[in-house]
């Protein structure tokens, strides 16, 4: 059971390696001479102005949340997928009222102008 | 030992530190990445235990969406950047007694209790796959996925209803 | 014990190899993209190092090399050293789940062409996926600066606005082939049709949505130069800038290799029953396809609003997909299709 896992920890690990090596040797590699101006963030140019990280727009929060959601609602389509043979038409109306239930939802935050980005 | 146990302590050793990085670290986006971490240490755990459905889902949706929500909200309200809460005042005594009882219990339930446990049975050939999870979410267990269904609906309502701008209706 | 270590031996070097196949394949993806858009501008493209341009990458790849590295002295350091590892490991770990072809034998051994057949492939691509946007999302809140952090955030939504359709373009090929093993998913096809003709719904929804995922054009934010200057990666140069674009292109070649295996038959092609090692061959024609018809599409198509992607993505592709999945199970139902 476990074996079959067990490659793809290798991968990880081979992959994980490469991209650690690169960072590395560009590291060793490359020249370096620093000045304040270069360490300075960069705007296009001009003086930084305030801090570079800063409140963001609240719909971010909106768009993560409605991700969760749907997400779990995916996860759910798809053991439901997989046997969708042998459950039948007795299948398909169980996920017909769990999706619609949440469309009524989905509805909602249409109406709400939560899928607007302004 | 076998390799599963070797496994079993380093990555209980992988977990319980980084369930302690994301206490300790000063700078919230830390603190979330060792949860994800933590998080994903426990999905090992889940295939380690012959479920690699439930560790699938786990990195996808606890390590995934669930940590990038909580990024967002991070960056939303700029929280690494602020400076510590000052003391908790009384908290803080509850909460060290608290976690003495918690302690002090699960010793006791180490120490006693485990000897009479039942003898665990090798899971038999397809248990946990996606077919024999489906089998069991869609006859026997029917009802509380058609109610998970409402409670995602109650979660969608309740974020946007939180994130409503009460300017924007004029 | 042995045969332990014999597996072993073929675990690292099936790693090994494909690890250094897609960095290749990344090399001369940027070579076929850039030929090609030249071609479709009517220019000639890189024609200097090497017979026809063909060294141009590593010429590429050496000068970036000798680059300075620079890290703003107010960015989180250690994160933002570790995002470009964050961005590639993914990229490079999605693959393991893709067949190449049924098993052979060597030195008396059967090894199959693949790194792992896990009965949940799908949901293992799924979750290697929603691993990948932690590599942005940090590197733009590291860098500390304006620009990195608002194309990090964006380019973060706008990937998991769109995984939710990609997921969801999945279930059409889940319920013709009745399995998660991408092995048993190609099996199926080769019994009946390439599921791009039972799903050809379910396959534009999921190759539009991949090219969102990628960060290719139409859906390019990060490279949004007007309003973002280069988004996330603003402040990266050097191998770690190179380390996303590495990222970038991998990623590319990765979902057309899912694409070719979930709708065009993976490695399924003519005589593969007697020559199992033209599976791989099949596979690589096939993503070459569908990495031709995304350079095209980015020579065509002018880069979409930021809020009509979203729009784009939250309002046709989610209810299209949802809409794709009930028509499949309607008809299956209805003629015991697949």
């Amino acid at each position: 059971m476990l074996i079959n896992y067990w490659p793809i920890a290798i991968l990880i690990a081979v992959s994980t390696f490469l991209a650690v090596a690169v960072v590395v040797f560009g590291h060793l590699i490359g020249p370096r001479r620093p000045s304040e101006r270069k360490a300075a963030p960069y705007e296009s140019g001009m003086e930084p102005i305030g801090p570079g990280t800063r409140r963001m727009p609240v719909r971010f929060y909106l768009v993560a949340v409605l991700f969760i959601l749907f997400d779990i609602e995916v996860i759910f389509l798809f053991p439901w997928a997989v046997n969708f043979r042998n459950l039948g038409v007795f299948g398909l109306i169980e996920m017909f009222v769990f999706i619609v239930i949440l469309l009524v939802g989905y509805v909602y935050a249409w109406k709400k102008g939560a899928l607007e980005w302004e | 030992m076998t390799p599963d146990v070797i496994l079993f302590l380093i990555l209980a050793v992988v977990a319980i530190a980084s369930a302690l990085g994301m206490l300790l670290s000063k700078n919230a986006v830390y603190s979330a990445l060792y949860l994800i971490l933590n998080l994903a240490t426990i999905a090992v755990f889940y295939l380690l235990l012959g479920a690699p459905f439930i560790a699938m889902v786990q990195v996808t949706v606890y390590a995934g969406a669930i940590m990038v929500l909580f990024l967002f909200v991070i960056m939303l309200l700029g929280a690494e950047q602020l400076r510590r809460a000052r003391t908790l005042g009384w908290q803080q005594p509850v909460a060290v007694v608290l976690a003495v009882v918690l302690v002090a219990e699960a010793t006791y339930i180490i120490f006693t209790k485990t000897s009479s446990l039942p003898d665990i049975e090798a899971a038999e050939a397809g248990f946990g796959s996606p077919q024999a999870i489906g089998e069991l979410l869609f006859n026997q267990y029917l009802l509380p996925f058609e109610i998970t269904s409402v409670l995602l609906l109650v979660a969608m309502i309740g974020a946007i209803v939180m994130t409503r701008d009460g300017k924007k209706k004029e | 014990m042995d045969e332990n270590i014999a597996l072993i031996i073929e675990w690292v070097l099936k790693a090994v190899i494909l690890a250094f196949g897609l960095i290749t394949g990344f090399a001369y993806t940027t070579y076929y993209e850039r030929k090609l858009l030249a071609r479709i501008q009517i220019r000639i493209g890189p024609n200097r190092a090497g017979p026809f341009g063909l060294l141009q990458p590593a010429a590429d790849g050496i000068k970036l090399f000798f680059k300075e590295e620079l890290i703003p002295a107010q960015a989180y350091k250690f994160i933002f050293v570790i995002a470009p590892i964050l961005t590639m490991v993914p990229a490079l770990v999605i693959l393991a789940v893709i067949p190449w072809g049924e098993s052979f034998e060597l030195f008396g051994r059967q090894i199959a062409l693949s790194m792992a057949d896990i009965n949940v492939g799908v949901l293992y691509i799924l979750s290697v996926a929603s691993i990948s946007v932690y590599g942005i999302v940090l590197a733009g809140w590291s860098s500390n600066n304006k620009y990195a952090m608002m194309g990090g955030l964006r380019s973060t939504a706008q990937m998991i606005s769109y995984e939710l359709a990609l997921g969801l373009s999945f279930v059409g090929p889940l319920m013709l082939a009745g399995s998660m093993s991408m092995l048993d998913i190609v099996r199926a096809q080769q019994e009946t049709a390439w599921y791009i003709f039972y799903q050809p719904l379910g396959a534009l929804i999921f190759y539009i949505a991949m090219l969102a995922e990628v960060n290719r054009a139409p859906f390019d934010m990060p490279e949004a130069e007007q309003e973002l200057a280069a988004g996330f990666h603003t402040e990266y140069s050097g191998m770690k800038f190179a380390l996303f674009t590495m990222g970038e292109y991998v990623k590319m070649i990765a979902v057309s290799v899912i694409f070719s295996t979930l709708f065009l038959g993976g490695f399924d092609g003519p005589a593969i029953d007697r020559f199992v090692l033209l599976g791989p061959l099949y596979l690589v024609l096939k993503v070459a396809a569908c990495l031709f018809v995304m350079i095209w599409v980015r020579a065509t198509l002018p880069r979409l609003r930021y809020d009509r992607l979203m729009a784009f993505g939250w309002k046709l592709l989610l209810p299209a997909a949802l809409f794709n999945i009930f028509i499949t199970a309607v008809l299956i139902l209805l003629f015991d299709l697949g």
